[in-house]
């Protein structure tokens, strides 16, 4: 690792398809910012995409990276990094990936704890498939597939992260560009599995969850006096419906990330030319 | 046929039946007698029927057979289940002192041995050895030496402390005296040997084998019968530096060990049928992110849950095509227990070797098995690691694009790109299950498409040259009859040929453990009169791509750019097609 590394260095020289304005520039931004100022680069940080707007991700940032399956984001950056622990793993995908396809392994990798971070950007909308409803779209939010909206409560994945155990939760903005890398730092920074929710606007097919909407709606936990060390507080402002909370919502500053618990040392990737020294005690056993 | 001896316990699932078996069995291993055994279960914990066999002679034992010499029976079912397998010199060891135990009939002129199991467990110490009190009884009939059962005693209870070891011991030798006392002697007499034997399943197998081969990331769902694989490699693996993780699901298990061979560690993950099933969805992106990774599937009876503790050879299509889209592979069969160490090896190096995905295809009827080998059949020295095109920081420069860019899915003549583990400088690049330029990058251009489809296929053909999959032959070599068949029916295949030889029938076998790519069995055929293709399934799928192989050749228009036939582009293909010589079109 380097101390000179700049964060454009984790720009790649592909340009983004994004729509003009969409939230995920300023997300991706952030998350570049953060990985830079946290002492990493490119060559010992691994970036895990889910499919989806967000999962173009991958291919914008210059990182050991992986766009992978639908949903799946999350188990793979666990793979990588319980292999070698010495990369720093980011995982990035959207809604859709993280709250519907992949929602049973988001609240697994919540309670696994491993040292990642997961960065979502949470549009409300299904965008790439142009406009239908995802699992943290408004009840009432009408779209091509659902003509008089959902018809079933959003997701609160805040409270689905706290429910399982959760040692990190924060929202961020990506409108709000150094309060968004301000953030994703520190869940880099977090000794175990750092979750964030982006609002990450979608200026193309959601007309409600707008940049003006989050403006307006946003408190900034920073301006209040929360302290993320304690659980209960969290979940006040996690089940609050009337407000939208900017900032860590909750942190266990006791948290030992799941590799450490489980002795896993150091890269896996090592191996010798042959069997390894006492292979043969393993055929030993079974006289 | 060697001179063997059948001998099974049965009774319900909680009887503690395998473990009782698996003490006979390992007693038997360790007075240098081999041993090979099977299972009938259920699913379910308790109750029910489950019986453990165990086949042993001095020589080598290869297969289950149709009788039973010696049955210990703790329920009246046990008897009924195994009624066609008993003969006139079968004896039946059972407790007829239980009140459901009673009024037992014993079929045909089999013997029957009333031993009170339980009342003489009580008198060693407790009920809980009723079952060791039959294998006493069991070591008495057969003339086996009692001393051989405590060692394996000795190895089962050695954790509880002495006093358990010496009550079993003890129990061990009540049963024996009941039957001197009340019974006298018997015909068998079971010699032992000096020959140190290991005793091993196919799921262990795999598990030392991964172990041995360098893999350290294994990420599985638990499942009938892949669930041992797992076990054996829990902890174990923690000694050489890895770890074993329970996901959530097939779905994260697979992704979790790509990500640990994104990592640059050997990962494996392994399953059965319906685990199969979901892990497909990732076998493309495996391949197309050219990712080095081991899919073991531990083949039970399907479809759906179908019968999750009986064996079948029905997913040979599904590892040979499971995945939308083309996706190049291996899919190696070990068709021994032994072999499915040794497979599991090379699965390791040719997942390396070409950045694929690797099926290793076994099935319940080696997973369950036990069985003895020589401990130099798993000679550790013979184990080889090849990596394949691994680069590090120091010759990563031949592989950097004029802008100083990882070309991590180079098209390389061979079809094979370089590999730069995380971690490694100026080695920072991006993999997709997208279609993707050399560089890793996404990409829909036609020229760049056909490019990385065919540098992909091109390393099933370098493999195709440089690696020796062959089959394994038994038998006549000149013989009219020709029998093929993969997986594990090669041990009852070797035996059954020994019988069909002595009525007279000359067979040539071949046993197959590559499924693709696989040996070209066109010359073999043709040679023989009558070709037969066994395997354990309804529909014959190994027949079918055996014979797709002999099938006369049909020339072939094949457009995969991503965009559609043209009627005018089609009229001149198949202009083309027809004035080009077939040979040349192959």
């Amino acid at each position: 690792m380097s101390s000179d590394v700049r964060f454009t260095d984790f720009k790649s020289d592909k340009q983004p398809t994004w729509c003009p304005g969409c939230g995920d520039f300023g997300t991706m931004n952030g998350m570049m910012k953060a990985l830079a100022e946290t002492g990493n680069d490119p060559d010992n940080t691994f970036i895990v995409a889910g499919i989806g707007c967000s999962g173009k991700i991958g291919t914008y940032m210059h990182s050991y990276a992986l766009h992978g399956v639908h949903g799946r984001a999350l188990p793979v950056g666990i793979g990588v990094k319980m292999a070698n622990p010495d990369l720093e793993v980011m995982v990035s995908g959207g809604d859709g990936d993280g709250y519907s396809i992949g929602a049973g392994h988001f609240i697994h990798a919540v309670r696994r704890n491993v040292d990642m971070s997961y960065v979502v950007m949470d549009n409300r909308i299904y965008g790439l498939t142009k406009g239908q409803a995802s699992p943290t779209s408004r009840e009432d939010f009408e779209t091509s597939t659902s003509p008089d909206g959902p018809n079933q409560p959003p997701v609160n994945p805040k409270a689905l992260a706290l429910a399982s155990g959760a040692t990190f939760i924060a929202q961020s903005f990506s409108s709000n560009a150094q309060r968004h890398a301000e953030i994703v730092k520190q869940a880099v920074e977090h000794d175990g599995f750092g979750f964030v929710n982006v609002y990450s606007p979608c200026v193309t097919f959601n007309d409600v969850d707008t940049y003006d909407y989050f403006r307006d709606a946003i408190v900034d936990l920073d301006e209040t006096d929360h302290d993320p060390s304690d659980r209960d507080q969290a979940k006040d402002k996690i089940l609050e419906s009337e407000k939208e909370y900017m900032g860590v919502l909750y942190q266990d500053e006791n948290s030992v990330p799941f590799e450490e618990r489980e002795g896993v040392e150091g890269s896996m990737a090592e191996i010798p030319d042959g069997a390894p020294e006492g292979a043969m005690d393993l055929v030993r056993e079974f006289y | 046929m060697p001179e063997d001896l059948n001998w099974a316990i049965g009774g319900e699932a909680g009887d503690g039946i395998d473990s009782t078996g698996k003490i006979f069995a390992q007693a038997l291993s360790r007075a240098g007698r081999h041993v090979f055994t099977s299972k009938d279960f259920a699913s379910r914990i308790r109750g029910g029927y489950t019986a453990y066999k165990v086949r042993t002679s001095v020589d080598r034992v290869e297969s289950v057979v149709d009788r039973l010499d010696i049955l210990i029976a703790l329920t009246e079912r046990t008897i009924h289940e195994n009624e066609d397998e008993l003969h006139e010199d079968s004896v039946i060891i059972y407790d007829g002192e239980r009140s459901t135990m009673q009024d037992v009939e014993v079929p045909g002129d089999a013997t029957a041995l009333e031993v009170p199991l339980k009342r003489l467990a009580e008198d060693a110490g407790g009920a809980i050895m009723l079952n060791v009190v039959a294998l006493g009884a069991a070591c008495e009939v057969t003339g086996f030496p009692i001393e051989n059962l405590d060692e394996s005693l000795e190895k089962r209870f050695g954790d509880k402390g002495e006093a358990i070891v010496e009550n079993n011991k003890e129990a061990a030798r009540k049963g024996q005296h009941y039957v001197q006392e009340e019974y006298g002697e018997f015909d068998y007499d079971m010699e032992t040997t000096d020959e140190d034997y290991v005793l091993l399943n196919g799921d262990e197998a795999i598990g030392m084998g991964a172990i041995a081969a360098g893999c350290r990331f294994y990420a599985g769902y638990p499942i009938t019968p892949a669930t041992d694989v797992m076990e054996y490699m829990t902890g174990r693996v923690d000694q050489f530096g890895g770890k074993v993780v329970q996901a959530e699901d097939e779905l994260s298990a697979i992704n979790m060990a790509l990500g640990a061979a994104r990592a640059g560690a050997r990962a494996m993950t392994a399953t059965s049928g319906p685990g199969i099933d979901l892990m497909t969805e990732t076998f493309g992106l495996v391949a197309t992110s050219e990712t080095p990774l081991v899919i073991c599937d531990v083949m039970r009876s399907g479809p759906s849950t179908g019968m999750p503790t009986k064996q079948e050879q029905g997913d040979l299509n599904m590892t040979l095509y499971g995945g939308h889209g083309e996706i190049p592979r291996f899919v190696v069969a070990p068709t021994t227990v032994s072999e499915c160490f040794w497979k599991t090896v090379e699965a390791f190096n040719l997942a390396e070797k070409y950045q694929t995905p690797v099926f290793l295809v076994s099935d319940l009827a080696m997973a369950v098995t036990e069985q003895t080998f020589s401990p130099e059949t798993f000679d550790m020295d013979e184990v080889e690691i090849e990596r394949g095109k691994v680069v590090d920081e120091n010759d990563i420069d031949t592989w950097l694009d004029e802008k100083g860019r990882f070309q991590a899915h180079f098209a390389a003549a061979d079809g094979v790109s370089p590999r730069a583990f995380p971690g490694t400088a100026d080695g920072a690049h991006m993999t997709t299950g997208l279609e993707h330029d050399e560089l890793g990058r996404r990409t829909e251009d036609t020229e760049v498409r056909i490019e990385q489809v065919d540098k992909r296929q091109r390393k099933v053909e370098t493999a195709r040259e440089q690696e020796d999959f062959d089959y394994r032959e038994f038998g006549d070599p000149d013989a009219d009859t020709l029998v093929i068949s993969w997986g594990s029916n090669e041990g009852a295949l070797r035996e059954g040929l020994t019988l069909l030889e002595e009525d007279g029938y000359d067979v040539r076998f071949l046993s197959v453990p590559y499924i693709f790519p696989r040996p070209d069995l066109s010359k073999e055929i043709e040679a023989a009169d009558d070709v037969i293709v066994v395997e354990c399934n309804a529909t014959g799928q190994f027949a079918d791509v055996i014979e797709h192989d002999v099938l006369e050749r049909v020339q072939r228009i094949n457009k995969y750019n991503g965009v559609r036939f043209k009627a005018d582009e089609l009229a001149t293909e198949i202009k083309q097609t027809l004035d080009t010589p077939a040979e040349a079109t192959q």
